[in-house]
């Protein structure tokens, strides 16, 4: 069974205090797709995030990873699939060193030690922090966090991939490394950003949000160029698209 | 340097982890030997202090053979002395009976009890304090559980742990913002008020975040740790050898005894 696909229709969600976030949003990503989320602060992204592993209920409407409906009971399976690279690795590298950090989920999945550790070396070596395996995670820089936070979900060998911001904070130099990643994975990717010059460099697909609804899906190259829906939407045309003219 | 180095929580993580004999040892036993040395601390009657200085031993070969540095220990110590003080203190003004003079100064039971309550004070914390340098706060969670206490309890105290550092390390930054724009005047008490609401704001904002990241890969409440040390036969030896020195120690007055038979063996 493949839990590659995502399939989000008609969801709807307001917190406890009123504030809708999501009202309607629908969408459907294919296996091996990779898309961006973009849309100016307070568009819903991370609220949207947070449904696609069962972390928010759905009030309305359904999310759909591969075969499974997630649900409260689903969302164990759910969070097997779906792996979610939070915003700030701070939050999300909460073991006292890198290498316990990263066996945290697959410990939490109930496999043996051994496999663990297999897990744990793998996710290391594909996001090159081997050497930091001993060191405490919040001795890192930045960037060095960045990747250790892809490894720890790594290590849970999702089926797709989720991040928020995964460019926030970097150098340029850290940002380049993680952009190279980003391209070799050959998972599904959903990636929240600002970052537009990244989406355009790692994203074939676009989805634009804005006050809790999708305003727009395309390709990357033919959404970003439209400058109007770009300015209409809090976002703007990257420097790298200047020249494109959309059709 | 960021607050929470200055704080030194996290430098304790860092001691665990190095090979020493000490750390080595199994968590349950050094946390039951650890109990029971402050068990047997406390029992003392309020007017000892000589009996007590044997029980230095412990805190000090925990320290020493664990490569913890001493200075670190006091350190920490002293950051929590007032609230020992704050019990101590009122010891001299209540108990005035003299209980020994020496030449013209008169020694009241309320200072021996004092000296006393310090002394406990400065064996347990450091003992405590070595404890965790030497083991590790996430294994001695897991020793704890393994030991019977419950999860709720342990995740609590883990989780409590986890957040003193980031939450001292907000305090940190708010207090620089704050000092940057204060044109070089005293902090005053209402703004202190108002940064302590934001601090726990902000924590209760970070707690939550952090608890998604975990949900997020699978956090059922228990947390579970690779390396799990084995019990061995040197547990067991450590754990006898200690108990029987504690109840030596409690039983015997082993300082005066000693004070004694060097008197003895002088004359």
């Amino acid at each position: 069974m493949s839990h590659h696909l995502v399939e989000v229709r008609d969801l709807s969600f307001a917190y406890p205090d009123g504030t809708e976030a999501l009202k309607g949003v629908s969408f459907r990503i294919g296996h091996g797709g990779s898309v961006a989320l973009i849309g100016g602060n307070g568009a819903g992204k991370s609220t949207l995030l947070l449904h696609l592993n069962g972390y928010l209920a759905t009030m309305r409407g359904e999310v759909r990873i591969g075969e499974t409906i997630v649900t409260r009971e689903t969302a164990a399976l759910a969070r097997r699939a779906v792996g979610v690279v939070f915003q700030d690795p701070d939050d999300q590298l909460f073991m006292p060193t890198v290498a316990e950090d990263v066996a945290f989920g697959p410990l939490n999945a109930g496999l043996p030690p051994a496999q663990v550790e297999t897990l744990v070396a793998a996710a290391l070596e594909r996001v090159g922090m081997t050497h930091l395996r001993e060191r405490p995670p919040y001795r890192l820089s930045a960037g060095e966090k960045r990747a250790v936070a892809i490894a720890t979900v790594l290590a849970m060998s999702p089926d797709i991939l989720v991040m928020d911001e995964p460019s926030s904070n970097l150098d340029p130099r850290a940002r380049r490394r993680l952009i190279g990643l980003l391209q070799s994975f050959e998972h599904t990717k959903i990636i929240a950003t600002h970052d537009l010059e990244l989406v355009v460099e790692v994203c074939r697909e676009v989805l634009v949000m804005d006050a809790g609804q999708i305003v727009a899906q395309g390709p990357t190259v033919e959404l970003l160029s439209d400058e109007k829906l770009m300015l209409a939407h809090g976002l703007e045309r990257p420097h790298s698209l200047r020249h494109v003219q959309p059709h | 340097m960021k607050f929470a180095d200055w704080t030194g929580i996290g430098r304790m993580d860092e001691m665990a982890r190095l090979a020493s004999p000490v750390q080595r040892l199994d968590a349950r036993g050094k946390a039951v030997v650890t109990l029971a040395f402050i068990v047997a601390v406390m029992s003392f009657p309020r007017h000892e202090v000589s009996a007590l200085t044997p029980f230095l031993l412990y805190p000090i070969a925990l320290i020493s053979l664990g490569r913890i540095p001493l200075w670190f220990i006091v350190k920490k110590t002293i950051v929590a002395a007032p609230f020992a003080l704050a019990i101590a203190i009122f010891n001299p003004i209540i108990d005035r009976a003299p209980l020994a003079s020496v030449g013209p100064l008169v020694v009241t039971g309320g200072w021996v009890s004092f000296a006393s309550i310090m002394f406990r004070f400065v064996l347990t914390v450091g003992a405590a304090l070595a404890l965790v340098a030497c083991t590790g706060m996430n294994r001695l969670g897991a020793a704890m559980e393994q030991l019977g206490i419950p999860r709720a309890f342990v995740v609590q105290l883990l989780f409590l742990y986890r957040y003193l550092f980031v939450i001292s390390d907000h305090a940190g930054k708010m207090t620089r913002s704050a000092e940057l724009r204060s044109g070089g005047r005293p902090l005053g008490f209402r703004l202190y008020g108002s940064m302590i609401g934001h601090l726990l704001l902000r924590s209760m904002a970070r707690a939550e975040r952090v608890h998604r990241a975990m949900v997020a890969r699978g956090f059922d409440g228990r947390i579970r740790v690779l390396r799990q040390t084995r019990f061995q036969w040197r547990d067991a030896l450590f754990i006898c050898g200690c108990l029987a020195l504690f109840a030596a120690a409690r039983v015997w007055n082993l300082a005066a005894g000693l004070g004694q038979l060097l008197a003895g063996g002088a004359s």
